[in-house]
């Protein structure tokens, strides 16, 4: 069971874009809670609104193009009880980097290419507070050697051209933990860098999250990465919570087809099984305006109820619960 | 750590940075001939300027000898039709034509720079209203629009032909500025630096404005010659300052006060060339060190 006070806990998360009059719905009725020393795993096919659910949590949703269409994020978003989507934007800004800080996708593009690292690692403590130069080198050379960067005493002048991608995450991740957050929030912090470096980035991130004592909330569409690092799992497919559990619920006895799908279609080093099973049809591309379940176009166990009425998530064994109309049957 | 030297300062280290990024600059400078002919004119011009009292041989505003002496070797390029010295004219003219260039220039650059930034950050209605204030400004014909503005506010007034030309040629440099943050604001650094809590200062002030500082002094060189132009053309109309007597001025002296028959029934050559070549060669020369610089800057110009 779940340990520890609740430090996340979103609520009916809905965001839209309004764009010229029309709504077009990304991601709806998300709730999710992260509690302390927890790391959560949100997991979901591309495109099924977990960066835009990280994003919104965050406040950073970025307005897109010359027409401007703009974000509606509904529900509530409470962090230490507090509202984040109803505080002004200087407090969350403030918030932001200090209390609750993130891991981009992509490292090499996260780094300004003409900053020097030391300077970019420092950022969020220049951000917050006035800080004497000298503190906030000896601050950055003492997370950058945390974060196992070689030779970080020498290399916090370089520029980001200069280290390799493995590097440059860790150099985001001292980065993120440099104020002391109490919440990271991890968007596929590895899927850019290959299987060996890979590996070293989760063990670095699963000894800082002790080391810190950190919450994580990490997104990937990677199951072997969820297994290894998550207690909690998420499971999000076309906008929406359609499973949640503890990990060893969600890897062992899912429940939801889609979830089965999708273990069926990973290869796993302790199963006697060799055939892999995809599943049929094809990703639903945002906006998503499908009637009943999202996922009744590919499954296998559709029946007509599903075409026409919304699974709500209910509790189908103890902790583990699961939209799905059939969840008692299958 | 075992940190032996004392913290080396953030001046110091900026300093450093600079002075690295300096160096890489020269060498793919010095590769470009055509970069180092414009900046050995540009050069030489400016070390005329700075030591024009030492060098011109007299006075360039009294009489010295009788009007309208051809070259010889004592009055190297003649007199003209008050007897005043062309060459002591042309060096002093120097002077005035490169301090209201650059000044021009860099007040340009620095209009264009707020008004692109500001609009190319905020975007939304802020954005809308810049632009379409920068397209009234870039509609109205800018020669016209200059002797207005000279005639009204300037006549013999330096100072004022420096605000002149830059409140009417800072437009082009404010769209690119814009289009240039425009697409700085999106980079993945930016976002990063915003979900850490970056303000939209600091964002401006750290992400921003390094990174379109290239382009910016790339423009600013264009926009020295462009400046020096305008002042020419503004002088030679008549519209200068007859304290600060510039290349332009000599110009329309000959033109005003017949240096087109004043050799004996024939134009005045050594009154009209001198100053005329003088002009397409500082423009020439700053434009080859503009080029140069573009190149370095966009390494995908040096293919052609």
């Amino acid at each position: 069971m779940r340990v520890g006070n609740e430090l996340l806990r979103v609520k009916d998360l809905k965001v839209s874009l309004i764009d010229g009059g029309g709504y077009k719905t990304i991601i709806d009725d998300v709730s999710l809670s992260i509690h302390e020393g927890e790391t959560v795993g949100l997991i979901g096919p591309t495109g099924s609104g977990k960066t835009v659910t990280a994003k919104a949590i965050l406040g950073v949703l970025q307005p897109i193009g010359a027409a401007r269409p703009q974000w509606s994020i509904e529900g509530e978003v409470l962090y230490r009880g507090r509202d984040l989507l109803k505080i002004s934007g200087e407090e969350f800004r403030r918030l932001r980097g200090d209390e609750v800080s993130m891991i981009f996708q992509k490292p090499a593009g996260s780094l300004n290419p003409i900053l020097e690292v030391g300077e970019q690692t420092g950022e969020p403590v220049d951000a917050h507070e006035e800080i004497e130069r000298r503190r906030l080198r000896e601050m950055v050379i003492d997370h950058l050697g945390r974060v196992e960067l070689p030779d970080a005493g020498r290399r916090f002048r370089w520029f980001p051209h200069q280290f390799s991608g493995g590097e440059a995450q860790r150099i985001m991740i001292a980065s993120a933990l440099i104020c002391n957050p109490s919440l990271v929030v991890a968007d596929e912090p590895t899927s850019d860098l290959d299987v060996t470096i890979q590996r070293q980035v989760l063990e670095l991130l699963k000894r800082v999250k002790g080391e810190f004592g950190l919450s994580m909330l990490l997104i990937t569409h990677d199951l072997g990465v969820i297994a290894e690092m998550s207690d909690y799992v998420y499971v999000m497919y076309a906008g929406r919570i359609i499973e949640h559990g503890d990990v060893y619920g969600i890897f062992e006895d899912p429940t939801h087809p889609f979830t089965r799908g999708l273990l069926r279609s990973t290869p796993r080093i302790d199963s006697d099984r060799f055939e892999l099973i995809d599943m049929p049809g094809e990703l639903p591309q945002p906006p998503y305006d499908i009637p009943g379940c999202v996922f009744h176009p590919r499954c296998s166990q559709v029946t007509d109820a599903c075409r026409e009425k919304k699974p709500v998530l209910t509790e189908c064994r103890p902790g583990h619960h699961v939209a799905c109309l059939r969840a008692g049957e299958i | 750590m075992t940190e032996k030297k004392p913290a080396v300062s953030r001046t110091r280290m900026r300093l450093n940075q600079l002075i690295k990024g300096a160096r890489e600059f020269a060498a793919i400078y010095r590769s470009s001939t055509p970069g180092l002919v414009g900046l050995a004119i540009l050069m030489f011009l400016v070390l005329t300027a700075v030591f024009a009292p030492y060098i011109s041989p007299y006075d360039p505003y009294t009489r010295v000898d009788r009007p309208l002496r051809p070259p010889s070797d004592k009055y190297l390029l003649g007199t003209n039709d008050i007897g005043q010295d062309i060459f002591s004219e042309l060096i002093y003219g120097t002077r005035v034509s490169l301090t209201i260039g650059f000044l021009a220039a860099l007040f340009t650059v620095v209009i264009g720079t707020l008004v692109g930034v500001v609009s190319g950050f905020m975007g939304g209605s802020v954005d809308e209203v810049l632009m379409r204030f920068t397209d009234v400004i870039m509609i109205l014909p800018s020669i016209p629009l200059l002797i207005l503005l000279m005639a009204i506010f300037g006549r013999q007034s330096y100072l004022i032909m420096i605000l002149a030309i830059s409140i009417t040629g800072w437009t082009g440099t404010a769209r690119m500025v814009r289009s240039s943050t425009m697409s700085i604001k999106e980079r993945t650094y930016v976002e990063a630096s915003k979900a850490i809590g970056a303000g939209e200062g600091h964002i401006i002030l750290k992400h921003v404005l390094p990174n379109v500082s290239p382009l910016i002094i790339a423009t600013m060189i264009y926009q020295v010659a462009g400046a020096m132009m305008s002042e020419a053309g503004l002088s030679f109309l008549g519209l200068g300052d007859p304290g600060h007597k510039s290349w332009g001025m000599v110009l329309h002296y000959a033109q005003t006060s017949g240096g087109w028959y004043a050799n004996q029934g024939y134009p005045a050559w050594w009154w009209i060339i001198p100053p005329g070549l003088l002009i397409a060669f500082t423009v020439a020369s700053l434009v080859l060190i503009g080029q140069t610089m573009e190149e370095i800057i966009n390494p995908r110009l040096r293919m052609r």
